[in-house]
């Protein structure tokens, strides 16, 4: 008997783990219905969409620009090692703008901003839903989704792009000072191939991935943050699900918007 | 009136509240007894449709709470004003934002005017120059009685009060009590107190009421509660570790 217990227990977890995928995705997709929901009721909250933008957008500034900044001037070093061995390094410059407009600058923003921002939206929605904040909300009428979702939501797909551009073009320079000042490479080239094959779509493709990032992490962010239970101890556990599952369905959905937009 | 009809509610198949039935009369304040953990915290959630029941129905003036859609509930929610355990101020706001924004929800009305309603309110709470201060910065009691305060500045025809006395000591708790009592005599709600502070309970309720095992055991006028010959009631209020209450 325990043998067949024990032969069946790996089936057993598989089961569990289909059952807790598809009430999880199940439930977001509810949740996202009724967030559409408050949006056609009442709109927009203004005042608190303005807010989050700043506090995405404008607060991740620093993080946002450092992480581009460093990443650049990297992908400028390494490019130039493989380069130079085959006689091509005057193609650095499209080597880092592409990598940086198609994939690093909207993928890492993604990330740094879940990191400072989605675990921000969760603990703080989670810590409201255990001292009993949301039901407040609820008890005066006010839908909390409109109230602490929808704004949220929106203001991450609305900067997420503006953030990612500004992360790609940040490394676009950081490459061009490894290029020109620690290489000694020659600038019109850097600038000049640049233009040479970096074309319109790479950047436009590039925005609509971040606003696809934007909503995933916003989404799964106050998503785990209603879903906060167990005090203290479960606004830890919301959250690290948040930043961990933002962080993942972004690269996943990296690959799938890559094969399909590129 | 309220009506709580044959109101049932398990959670993970433990029934907390089974076919229940209470009446909650209009411009009294009925206190609600019963131990922790015993679903009066449950029973206050399903009158303002936080939580939705097994099976049952909750009247409100004869409109079953649980039938309507979600902006017939937040107009029907309109009417009432609650006050949390731990008053659930929302803590990004200060104390005169907190009390303001129900208005600023759902009042169109001038600045200063909301000025005048939520200063005129923290006087009525006792709270008159606290309301720059945020929620971290005051104490239990001043807390509560902010929720107090933010609960009724839409003037609401029925007060919930979610153990109102808990945490506190007793000449704070006496203090939220009489505060209970003269917001009641001046805005004339309909109350319904879950607590369980017996002499808090003597000392605001009109009409108490007690719940033991997902049901109401004992209804009645504050005098006639005193002289219950329940043992379950006589043992709860008695304090007493012995008798028909498991532990």
């Amino acid at each position: 008997m325990n043998i067949i217990i024990k032969l069946l227990s790996p089936f057993e977890k598989i089961g569990n783990f289909v059952i807790y995928t598809v009430n999880e995705l199940g439930s977001i997709v509810i949740y996202m219905w009724d967030m559409m929901l408050s949006i056609a009721a009442y709109f927009v909250n203004l005042e608190n969409l303005i807010d989050q933008m700043i506090f995405i957008g404008m607060d991740s500034f620093y993080v946002v620009g450092l992480t581009g900044l460093f990443t650049g001037m990297v992908l400028s070093l390494q490019a130039y090692y493989a380069a130079k061995i085959v006689g091509v390094t005057y193609m650095i410059g499209p080597t880092v703008a592409l990598s940086m407009l198609r994939e690093l600058g909207p993928v890492l923003t993604a990330l740094m901003i879940t990191a400072r921002c989605g675990s921000s939206m969760a603990s703080e929605i989670g810590t409201m839903k255990v001292t009993e904040q949301i039901d407040a909300l609820e008890v005066m009428a006010v839908d909390p989704y409109y109230f602490l979702s929808v704004p949220r939501v929106l203001a991450a797909m609305i900067m997420l792009p503006l953030m990612a551009v500004l992360c790609s073009l940040i490394g676009i320079i950081g490459g061009y000072i490894v290029y020109v000042y620690f290489l000694g490479l020659n600038h019109v080239t850097y600038i000049d191939k640049i233009y040479q094959y970096v074309k319109l779509s790479d950047i436009y493709n590039g925005l609509l991935k971040a606003v696809f990032f934007g909503a995933i992490l916003s989404i799964i962010s106050t998503y785990k943050g209603f879903q906060t239970s167990g005090g203290a101890k479960g606004v830890g556990k919301f959250t690290t699900q948040a930043v961990v599952l933002s962080s993942v369905y972004i690269l996943f959905a990296d690959y799938l918007l890559t094969s399909i937009l590129f | 009136m309220i009506i709580l009809d044959k109101l049932s509610k398990s959670f993970n198949g433990i029934k907390v509240l089974d076919d229940l039935n209470i009446k909650f009369e209009d411009k009294k304040i009925t206190v609600v007894i019963g131990r922790s953990g015993g679903g009066k915290s449950v029973m206050l959630k399903h009158i303002i449709g936080l939580m939705q029941p097994d099976s049952g129905r909750v009247l409100i003036n004869g409109l079953d709470i649980n039938l309507l859609k979600k902006k017939e509930l937040n107009e029907l929610r309109k009417k009432f004003g609650m006050v949390f355990q731990d008053g659930a101020l929302l803590d990004s706001l200060n104390v005169f934002e907190n009390v303001a924004f129900p208005l600023r929800r759902h009042m169109k009305i001038s600045e200063n005017e909301i000025k005048k309603k939520v200063f005129s309110v923290l006087e009525d709470v006792g709270l008159e120059g606290h309301d720059k201060k945020m929620p971290s910065e005051i104490s239990g009691g001043m807390r509560k009685r902010v929720g107090v305060a933010r609960a009724l500045i839409l003037n609401p025809e029925i007060m919930l009060f979610d153990e109102p006395t808990t945490g506190l000591d007793p000449i704070m708790s006496d203090v939220i009590n009489n505060l209970i009592i003269s917001m009641h005599d001046k805005f004339n709600f309909t109350g319904i107190i879950i607590s369980h502070d017996i002499a808090g309970a003597y000392k605001t309720g009109d009409i108490i009421a007690m719940l033991y095992d997902g049901k109401i055991i004992e209804y009645g006028p504050s005098e006639d509660f005193k002289n219950s010959v329940n043992p379950v009631v006589k043992q709860f209020v008695s304090g007493s570790m012995t008798g028909p209450i498991s532990i």
